[in-house]
């Protein structure tokens, strides 16, 4: 089992020949994916890795049926490309994307919301359900088909928390990365909510930083509804204040949104919080059979 | 993007948003004639000399004061430029003092009682929504209006499908206690900074104070307006106003080869792929008994050029006893990253310090092995609490 996405998703791809696009809609068919087509305005009716383009999202909807998009668009046309998705009846659109201006995702919030889309990203390593459906830019190889719903803000730390999990015997459900804006499309509470609901989910390892306070939300709610073991790390207790640190979504503001204050009040919630980052895996395995 | 006071209140007055007159100058003499222009246009006969660095609390290190003459103009303005501002923003180094913007005094006496706003517009990150805030309580840090009197602090959400309704703008001048000419002037003071906010795609515009004069005008104080990076590409008149000099060299040197560089105050150096691994990086270094020397990450793609770059760019701190090099290849292979790894070090030359290199991922025990026979004083770990123990290993 698996949250958003799995084996019947239909994909298709924007942005799709790009060098980015190229490469990765490549080892995303080779994973397994379903890759259905890819779009790129203006070359519609041609072929690209043995797979349609299309000149427009609503084109490659209805002669594919395609109902996940994955984009690899520029920043400054990144925007248009997720409204054109959620406007031609896309359900879950991933944007891979880095650099969006935030003012852009101001209003594609409100419109992927109006439309009742799932924006995952952007500035996201993806989605992957393994074994078979990888909508992203992560190593594949590190995954193994589990129990283990995986979230995070950030990539490569992702990939540490994955590869961990794999290592200690366990395997993931679902991990989802939701990347590192100030504006994500889909919160930790959202992908904490669905992992609670999937049956096969026996555990999560939800990836924080500073900055925001997407972490805390979960943690209160997870108070009250939470049914499951969640182990978690918050990247950035040694951070100085009022300092971005690459994502643009890092930075400490208030007192609340330092490292130490998210690991106290997840600690109050019943998380439970690693300080060490190499003890994300060691620490599930624990925690579930 | 940071701006200058007197760039940022440059854009606002472009949105309609009324200032102080005021001219930015660099010598004492510009300064001298500079005030002379304001008292012909305003017939102010005192000027506001302020220090322009990107830092606050600039009054409280000695870099904003009241010329009472053109010979005051001067003497403040000699003493001002070239000096090394130290303010509560700054730090212990402090930063040197390039430029000053001459101003009208706006405190002059009149009909009715001058007051202090606080005022300004940024994201509201929890809804992805702008917001406005604003008290009363202008002239001191909001931080503190937070902590003492957090009901004189109000906010107003802005619906991004509408922007700022006039109901709003009013809401704001009645929630102030103005009224007559100052409550007309703040709904256009109002408008006019979330259009400059909107239009020129800020992540922050903070007007404190907001002026309220005694002849019931409402003046931009002090600005600070920050561009979202991200949106530079749409303003290239706005991103043209970048001031290097207030930036650190190094940092400056680490933007122009793509990586992202934060320099702290430790004795261990780190060059990691994502920003996420980077901090939490820095947070095992520190728990392993070592102390982090900055943030640097050197991308998705982590190459050999970037690498080089990454270590020319860490060995400059003389802080740096040891050098942590983790990578968690996913596209990025770690035997290219390796080989990135060895030929820095040779077209470095000599490398003082030893350093740790953790390659995890797509062809780690490759990597690893490159490193093992490269004969060089380098060092490879699998696991990230190896690599830490490792570093904690040669420092001691």
């Amino acid at each position: 089992m698996s949250i958003l996405v799995n084996e019947n998703s239909r994909v298709i791809v924007q942005g799709f020949t790009g060098s980015e696009g190229t490469f990765h809609t490549g080892q995303m068919i080779e994973y397994g994916t379903q890759i259905v087509g890819g779009v790129t305005p203006g070359k519609g009716g041609l072929m690209h890795l043995d797979r349609p383009i299309f000149n427009t999202v609503a084109d490659a909807v209805s002669a594919t049926g395609a109902d996940v998009s994955i984009i690899f668009v520029p920043p400054p046309f990144a925007a248009d490309a997720i409204m054109e998705a959620a406007d031609s009846g896309i359900k879950v659109v991933v944007c891979i994307t880095e650099g969006i201006p935030i003012r852009d995702m101001v209003h594609v919030k409100e419109y992927v919301k109006s439309r009742n889309v799932r924006l995952i990203g952007p500035n996201c390593p993806g989605i992957i359900t393994p074994p078979h459906t990888k909508i992203g830019i992560m190593p594949a190889f590190i995954h193994r088909p589990g129990t283990i719903g995986i979230v995070s803000r950030s990539g490569t730390l992702a990939y540490e928390a994955v590869d961990q999990v794999t290592k200690s015997g366990l395997g993931q459900s679902t991990g989802i990365g939701i990347g590192g804006d100030p504006i994500p499309g889909t919160t930790i509470l959202d992908a904490i909510q669905l992992f609670m609901e999937d049956p096969e989910t026996e555990g999560i390892v939800m990836i924080g930083e500073i900055g925001g306070s997407m972490e805390t939300e979960a943690g209160y709610w997870m108070k009250s509804h939470g049914t499951k073991p969640v182990v978690s790390f918050i990247a950035g207790a040694t951070a100085p204040k009022g300092r971005t640190m690459g994502h643009a979504g890092a930075i400490i503001g208030g007192k609340s949104d330092t490292a130490e204050a998210k690991k106290a009040i997840l600690r109050e919630c019943g998380v439970y919080v690693v300080d060490s980052p190499a003890d994300i895996g060691i620490t599930m395995k624990k925690l579930v059979k | 993007m940071n701006l200058h006071e007197y760039q940022s209140k440059s854009i606002l007055k472009q949105y309609g948003v009324a200032i102080p007159e005021g001219i930015p100058v660099q010598t004492p003499g510009e300064a001298v004639k500079a005030a002379e222009i304001i008292q012909n246009s305003t017939g102010s006969d005192k000027w506001v000399i302020k220090a322009q660095v990107h830092a606050g609390g600039r009054g409280k290190g000695g870099g904003v004061k009241v010329a009472k003459s053109i010979e005051e103009v001067r003497l403040y303005a000699g003493q001002i430029i070239g000096m090394t501002l130290i303010t509560p923003q700054t730090g212990a180094q402090g930063k040197k003092v390039r430029k000053v913007l001459v101003e009208q005094n706006i405190f002059y006496p009149g009909l009715t009682e001058p007051s202090e706003i606080y005022m300004s517009v940024l994201l509201n990150r929890q809804k992805g929504h702008t917001i406005l805030m604003y008290s009363p309580r202008g002239g001191m840090e909001i931080e503190k209006v937070a902590e003492e009197t957090p009901e004189q602090i109000f906010t107003e959400e802005i619906d991004p499908k509408v922007g700022l309704q006039p109901f709003q703008a009013r809401k704001v001048a009645f929630n102030l206690g103005l009224a007559g000419e100052a409550h007309k002037n703040m709904v256009k003071f109002v408008h006019g900074i979330f259009a400059a906010y909107d239009g020129t795609d800020a992540s922050l515009i903070e007007i404190n104070p907001v002026f309220k004069t005694s002849d019931d005008k409402i003046l931009a104080a002090d600005a600070k307006v920050v561009i979202d990076n991200n949106a530079l590409f749409r303003h290239l008149d706005i991103a043209a106003m970048r001031d290097y000099d207030e930036e650190d060299p190094i940092e400056v040197e680490a933007s122009r080869n793509d990586l992202n560089y934060v320099k702290l105050n430790g004795n261990v150096g780190c060059m990691v792929n994502g920003a996420g691994l980077a901090m939490a990086t820095m947070d095992i270094i520190k728990l392993s008994g070592g102390d982090p020397a900055n943030f640097l990450d050197v991308g998705g793609s982590a190459n050999a050029k970037r690498v080089e770059a990454g270590f020319r760019i860490i060995l400059k701190d003389p802080n740096v006893k040891a050098i942590l090099v983790n990578i968690f290849g996913g596209i990025v292979r770690c035997d290219r990253v390796a080989q990135g790894v060895v030929d820095a070090y040779n077209n470095i030359g000599k490398i003082e310090v030893p350093i740790i290199v953790r390659l995890q991922g797509t062809n780690a025990e490759e990597g690893k092995r490159i490193i093992d026979e490269s004969g060089l004083r380098v060092l490879s770990a699998i696991t990230l609490q190896e690599a830490a123990d490792q570093v904690n290993t040669v420092l001691s």
